[in-house]
This record gives C-alpha cells, structure tokens and sequence, in this order.
C-alpha cells in the first residue's frame, strides 16, 4: 500500500487536481488558481481569459482581457518572411515531422533580432526605467555590461527597435495605436507618445518587439513570463504556413541556388 | 487501478545504465568511469544504442556520418534552421536542436536513413522467398511512389558514393549481399524510365546491414549525424550582421490567394 504523503511531489500554485475515484491516475476535476476547469471555465471563460489565469493566477479584468486578445492576435501571425516562420517552412518542405516546424520556429524565434529574448530584455528595460525618457536613453546609449559570458550574445541593437528598419512599419504603428487605446497600463500610451524620441535615441525604429514588451508591461508580466508568452502567441503563423508549404514541397520554395558565393577560406593554422 | 502504471509507480527496473551520485555510472552492465573510460566516442555510442564493442564498427559508422551527413552549406534544410537562429540571434545550442529535430525528414535525412534499411531487408527476403528483383522494385514504386536510398533532390547525382564505398572498403566493409543488393537495384532503377540512382542512404543502409545492424540501429545511430555541418552554419550566420542571412523583401510573396479586399464582419 503507497503512502501518498511520503511520496516526492510536484509543487505548483497554478494546479490542483482531485482523482476519479476508480482510478488515481486519473484526475475527475481539475483546478486552476481554484478555478474548476473543466465544469466552469470551460463554459464561462474565452481562452484568452484562461491564458491570463494561468499566466497571472486570476482572472483578466474586461481590459486586460482586451489588451491580452488584442497583443495575442497582432502576434500570431509574423508573416512568411520572418526568421521563425521561415524555420518551420524549412521543415516543412523537406518533410520533416510537424513537432519539428514548431520546435524550429521556437529555436530561432528565442533570439534577439525579434524574438523572444530581446522582448524579455525590453521588459527588463521597462521594469527599469518606466516612463522616464532620460533613464531609457541612458540604458539605450549604455546597456548594462555583463561579467561573465552567457550562451546569450550581447544585443547589438536598443531592444524592441529594429536595427534593419528605416520608418516604423505601419503595422507597428497600428498595433501600437490600438493597443494603447485599450490598456489600463500606461506603458503603451507613454510609447505611442514618446516613439519618435526613443527612435531617435535607439537609431533604429520601434519594432513589434517593442510593442509587445510594453503591452507585457501593461498586464504585469515579468520579463520570464513575456519571453515565454511571445515566443507560444507566434506559433499559429508557423504552424500555417509549415502546412501550406508541406504540401506545395520543396521545388516551390527558394533555395537562393546562385545565392551562395564560396569564398577563400583563411586557414587559421595547419597545427592541432 | 490500472495495474501498469501501479507496477511501476516509484519503480523503474533497468539494466540500461544509472548515475550513483557522488560513486560510479553505468551503462549496460559496464562502469562508465573505470571499464569505458577509454573508449571514443563513437564506440561508446555504439555501446550505448546496440550492446556492441565493435571499435571497427564505430569507425565505420563514424566515417559514414562524416561523408554522408556534415554538408555545411546554409541553404540545405536543417542547416538553414541553425543560420536562421544565428541571424535571428538565438543561441548555439537551440539552433542546433532546431535543426537537430528537422532533420527527420523525408526527402533527405533520418526518414530515408532508416527507410533505406528497411528497404533492403524486406526486399531481400523477398528476393530469398523466390520473388524477382525487378518486380520487387516495380511494387515498392507502385505502392510508395518513392523508394528510399534512391534518387536525390536538386541533383540525380550522388558526389558521397564512391569516397563512401573507397572509405568502407578501407575497413573491410561493402563486400556483403546488401551492398551487392543495393547497387542491383540502383543498376535496375538507373535504366528504368524512373532514372533513380541510388544515394548516400542507400549506401550507407547497406554497409551497415550487412554488418548485421537492424533499421532501428542505425536510425537511433545516426540521430546526431547532421550536427557537424550545421554547427558550421550557425557560427557562419553569426558572425554577419543581424538579419543578414537571405533577407526577403516583400515581392518575395508569391501571393496565390483571393485578390478581393474582404472586410471583418461584412
């Protein structure tokens, strides 16, 4: 007979579970944040409302749900060109499994040049400095230098600017617009604001990223938390066009076959 | 009570391997520390996935890995995942895996690596059960469309096959009846209407048959066979400016879709 409190368990604030009786490895309900799931919010909540009580552990006010609904669309969908939706078209057109599109997508949509690690450096930045112009240009002109090395390389651009962009892209602009109309925080409201100033300082223009760092920042959530988030709210645009390309194949798709020039290699030394 | 996962709740019974912390690790029977130590690394990978010592063995696979798998250019498939993550500036290691987990595909990769296996045993037994080559061949076509370890994306022609075969046979490999079954096929294929010639999976699923390895053997073998040459990719990809691997601008959208502007909710 098991003695289920000398048992090792798993800690968690976010999950409850009570067994079937029939069966304890099973659960007959499950809560989340005290919530049951699948008798009440199944019913009365959108998915929206119970990505917020999972991420926060309670309930989204009508605001916040709007301003959830509304980043969680505007980042659904990055567009074919970019990096993380062209990852799962890779695999895609080279008919690898599905898992692998997204496992792809996620690898190169974590990165610094739009991904999810430079939206949790913007909203380091954001905890930071807040709504203080002086203290954002600080940290833009002179980020903070890490000692030691990390498997992360510094960013090489003001986090949540695009330093390959000329103007602000109007989808930014309209994300951004829509977004700080909406929220109760007053992130997105102070870098509808002051874009053009930050633009200046950051040399670069305010990317999605950035929008979505301060939209983060409006519904409390810690840069772990954006990071994550972000990365999980791009996949549907990778799962999409992974399945269209799957079936057009890989004649359909560039292979850029005069793109590549081989050039001298410098041997670095003949030695060991 | 579902009785499996009763029996083994807090019990996992193995003879693979385990650490004892702070004490020893081992791995089929053998301690890691003291009995392995000395081993390459491809053997005690091979150790690992089979039971088997063989250092010729590891070799063999070691060198077909190399020829076959560690093509660093950036535009192949699994590659470019790792050149994608390098210009998007994610890490080394999630390129990797990004790539590491492409590379089960179907075109190139782990599905004809252990598809081409699987291939030759069963036509070989068919072959030994009366069946003529030909028509073995002629029904694979009909029934899959595709027969793995022959024909090749992008090129017909296959540059790993002769340095492979000079490299096996360098190790006393490739003189078997599965090697000798492949290149029938390949010949037959090759003057067919369908014009296949074999390729480096075909190759590489004979030698290793016929060194008595099963399809799953080899697939678990060469799971980490593409990483040589993707590594290559993402440092290249890293070291150029951010977004600088293949921009697309937006004509690059080949847009087939409807050309009606459509409005939410109208």
């Amino acid at each position: 007979m098991i003695d289920e409190d000398k048992q090792e368990k798993i800690t968690t604030k976010i999950w409850r579970e009570v067994p079937e009786d029939d069966n304890p490895f099973a659960a007959a309900a499950c809560y989340c944040a005290g919530f049951d799931v699948f008798g009440d919010v199944l019913r009365n909540a959108s998915y929206i409302d119970y990505l917020h009580l999972l991420f926060k552990h309670e309930p989204p006010t009508a605001r916040a749900s709007k301003l959830l609904e509304g980043l969680a669309l505007a980042l659904a969908n990055p567009g074919l060109r970019d990096h993380s939706v062209r990852a799962a078209m890779c695999a895609a057109v080279g008919g690898s499994t599905r898992a692998s599109a997204l496992i792809a997508s996620i690898s190169v949509g974590a990165g610094n040049l739009g991904g999810g690690r430079e939206v949790y450096t913007a909203v380091n930045c954001w905890q930071t400095c807040g709504t203080d112009l002086a203290a954002w240009e600080a940290i833009i002109k002179s980020p903070p230098q890490e000692e030691r090395v990390d498997v992360w390389i510094p960013m090489e651009h003001a986090p949540g600017f695009d330093p390959n962009g000329v103007s602000c892209p109007k989808p930014v602009r309209q994300t951004l617009a829509y977004l700080a109309e909406i929220s109760e925080g007053n992130s997105l409201a102070w870098l509808m604001q002051h874009r053009e100033k930050l633009e200046a300082i950051a040399g670069a223009p305010l990317a999605m990223s950035g929008v979505a760092a301060a939209a983060m920042n409006d519904l409390s959530l810690s840069p772990e938390e954006s990071e994550i988030l972000f990365m999980l709210l791009r996949l549907p645009g990778a799962a999409v066009h992974a399945l269209e390309q799957e079936k057009l194949g890989w004649r359909r798709y560039p292979f850029f076959g005069n793109g590549l020039k081989l050039m001298p290699y410098d041997q670095v030394s003949d030695e060991d | 009570m579902p009785d499996d996962l009763q029996k083994y709740e807090d019990n996992w019974e193995t003879s693979m391997g385990a650490w004892f912390p702070g004490e020893k690790v081992t791995l089929r029977g053998k301690d890691v520390l003291t009995e392995l130590r000395n081993y390459r690394w491809h053997q005690y990978l091979l150790y690992g996935v089979t039971g088997k010592k063989s250092e010729r063995i590891a070799r063999l696979f070691e060198g077909i890995w190399l020829i076959s798998c560690s093509f660093p250019d950036p535009r192949l498939w699994n590659n470019r995942v790792a050149a994608l993550a390098a210009t998007a500036r994610s890490t080394g290691v999630l390129a990797s895996s990004g790539a590491l987990a492409v590379t089960e595909a179907t075109i190139y990769g782990l599905k004809p690596i252990k598809g081409a296996m699987d291939f030759l045993y069963r036509t070989m037994a068919k072959i030994k059960s009366g069946q003529v080559l030909e028509d073995v061949v002629r029904e694979e076509l009909k029934k899959y469309r595709n027969v793995y370890g022959y024909g090749r994306p992008i090129t017909d022609r296959d540059e790993r096959v002769a340095p492979l075969m000079e490299f096996a046979h360098s190790l006393d490999a490739g003189h078997g009846e599965y090697t000798q079954l492949a290149f029938k096929v390949d010949e037959y294929l090759s003057s067919s209407r369908y014009g296949y010639t074999i390729n480096i999976s075909g190759v590489a699923a004979a030698l290793m048959a016929d060194e008595g390895y099963s399809p799953d053997d080899h697939y678990h073998l060469a799971t980490l066979a593409f990483t040589a040459g993707v590594i290559p990719c993402f440092i290249d990809a890293s070291k150029k400016p951010e977004g600088a691997f293949f921009p697309l601008r937006t004509s690059r959208i080949n847009y087939e879709g409807t050309e009606e502007l459509r409005v939410w909710g109208k």
